[in-house]
């Protein structure tokens, strides 16, 4: 990989244009490596592998919440059987599902025989699915050649530390070569081991996204050499991810707190000079259904995909890709005729919060909104920065919050955008962002991101009434 | 000599049920449960009892003896 790594040369403005054709042509449709296919392909996880082989500081195993099927929840535990009936049932409901992937509850690679056994049922049934595979590494070198044979040619690693020393805050303890091993020794083996898993996957052609957890106070100073490493050794995307703060975790009992949007986007913006980085990932769970930004699991428990008579029909599904990719053409064409590309002499850059539910449109409203894309907008383009997660407004009952403090809270989260573009923003809402500098726009509905974008951009910035597209 | 698995700890992960040498450790009544006559502790496979050393709950998992001194305790208060 070489050449121009800012998102802002190119037309097209989506991550991996830089990537040869033969890659591009692998990644075009997965939701979670390319931005612009998040916003019309899904992705399902199938929670086959329940078993780990480390201990990481920011996870819980315990943890068990009635609206959260985690780690050792076994009622959704699925035996490799079953995780193919539920992909064939969400197949033929989600068609624009593209990916099945394994990434727990444990380690997929703990649960070698589940893992590839489910791999083997999926590729034999329904060989038009990608299938991808989420490890902490340990276990990667040793079952690279499985891997290769079945085909799951996307590969997650999650690294969070250069150093042992930094590495052995994270992880207590590992269990290798049926031993557990702690402290700077146990981290010195995992890091070896997920470098080497890395290298061995590039040299065998599977491609690699890193995942690394941003814990500031913890690998906030490696994060950026970590870019540059993995980089040298051939990943493909690194995901540099928040820490979300788990109940019970040892990271809580120790105080330590994740990062703010602000950090984040800090940390991403050093990292990228060096790495093209996912932006848009949910850090969505081991057994999440749909768009990257949803979650359908509910439709497809165990007892409902046993009731259901399921005929798995590829050309329906190739149908319905075929739809997908005539709008996508569509709007990559629009969308090159938006913008002038270059950028102009005291050109203004602003930040803007636009709600989607899939397809690429503003087509949510403020209200019901679960998160918000953040763009930055120049007369160059537009640039995808990441989703924030608020809690629904409309929905004060659910939580602790009351209307007015989830207002508060949301103001909070998007108090450094210029804007606000949804399908519809109430008086309510908009009497009190609009007196806090967040210009509330819905004129917009319904047209595609990009295009919103460019009009708000020509009409609100540039202060222009008539815009030529 | 048997390990012991506590019912109130486990997450029902199968890890230990994966790494037991003599196949000890059975998934039965939505529980696991290690079976005393086939369980030796790991001694004459490995250094450390296997389940012990994968599973992710501390004291979850104990030697039968271990278990006897807690009871042992309690009832002695």
């Amino acid at each position: 990989m070489s050449g121009c790594h800012s998102k802002r040369c190119g037309i097209g403005n989506d991550e991996l244009d830089f990537l040869p054709e033969n890659i591009r042509k692998k990644v075009e449709n997965h939701p979670c490596y390319s931005q612009e296919a998040h916003h019309f392909y899904a992705r399902m996880h199938v929670a086959v592998a329940p078993a780990c082989n480390i201990q990481c500081h920011y996870c819980n195993r315990k943890y068990d919440c009635a609206n959260e099927s985690r780690p050792g929840v076994v009622s959704e535990l699925l035996t490799p059987e079953e995780a193919v009936k539920k992909v064939l049932a969400v197949a033929m409901t989600i068609p624009q599902m593209t990916v099945v992937g394994i990434a727990g509850p444990g380690d997929p690679l703990a649960n070698p025989d589940r893992t590839f056994r489910t791999f083997e049922l999926i590729k034999e049934s329904a060989p038009d699915i990608k299938l991808c595979l989420s490890t902490n590494g340990l276990k990667l070198i040793d079952y690279i050649k499985k891997i290769k044979e079945l085909d799951v040619d996307h590969v997650t690693i999650t690294i969070n530390a250069v150093s042992p020393e930094t590495a052995s805050k994270i992880y207590p303890w590992i269990f290798y070569n049926h031993k557990r091993y702690r402290g700077l020794e146990a981290a010195k083996i995992l890091l070896e081991r997920q470098y080497e898993g890395l290298q061995a996957c590039v040299e065998n052609g599977i491609l690699v996204k890193v995942n690394t957890v941003f814990v500031p106070e913890i690998n906030g100073e490696e994060i950026e050499e970590l870019s540059k490493k993995v980089r040298k050794l051939g990943a493909f995307l690194h995901n540099i991810m928040p820490y979300v703060e788990g109940d019970g975790t040892a990271f809580q009992k120790m105080g330590i707190k994740p990062p703010t949007p602000q950090q984040l986007k800090e940390v991403q913006e050093k990292s990228e000079s060096h790495m093209s980085l996912m932006r848009h990932c949910r850090q969505c769970r081991a057994d999440a259904v749909g768009l990257l930004g949803e979650d359908r699991g509910q439709e497809f428990t165990k007892d409902k995909i046993s009731k259901l008579e399921i005929r798995y029909d590829p050309e329906f599904r190739r149908a319905v890709h075929e739809s997908i990719e005539k709008e996508r053409e569509k709007l990559k064409k629009a969308k090159a005729l938006l913008f002038t590309n270059t950028k102009e002499e005291n050109d203004i850059t602003v930040l803007v919060a636009v709600a989607s539910k899939g397809g690429m449109l503003v087509n949510e409203h403020f209200g019901t909104a679960k998160e918000f894309l953040i763009y930055e907008v120049s007369s160059a383009g537009i640039k995808f920065i990441h989703h924030r997660k608020v809690t629904p407004y409309c929905h004060g009952s659910i939580s602790c919050l009351d209307g007015s403090d989830i207002l508060e809270d949301t103001i909070s989260k998007l108090s450094d955008c210029k804007a606000i573009i949804a399908a519809k923003i109430g008086f309510e809402p908009r009497d009190v962002l609009e007196p806090k500098g967040i210009q509330c726009v819905d004129e917009f509905a319904y047209l595609p991101i990009p295009e919103a974008l460019a009009k708000y951009y020509e009409k609100y910035v540039l202060n222009k009434e008539t815009v030529g597209v | 000599m048997a390990m012991y698995i506590n019912q109130e700890l486990c997450i029902s992960c199968y890890a230990c049920e994966q790494e037991c040498p003599t196949k000890a450790i059975k998934f039965s009544n939505r529980k696991f449960e290690i079976d005393l006559r086939l369980c030796v502790e790991c001694e004459g496979f490995y250094e450390e009892q296997q389940c012990v050393a994968i599973c992710p709950i501390d004291g979850c998992i104990l030697k039968l003896e271990e278990l006897q001194l807690v009871f042992w305790k309690i009832y002695r208060n």
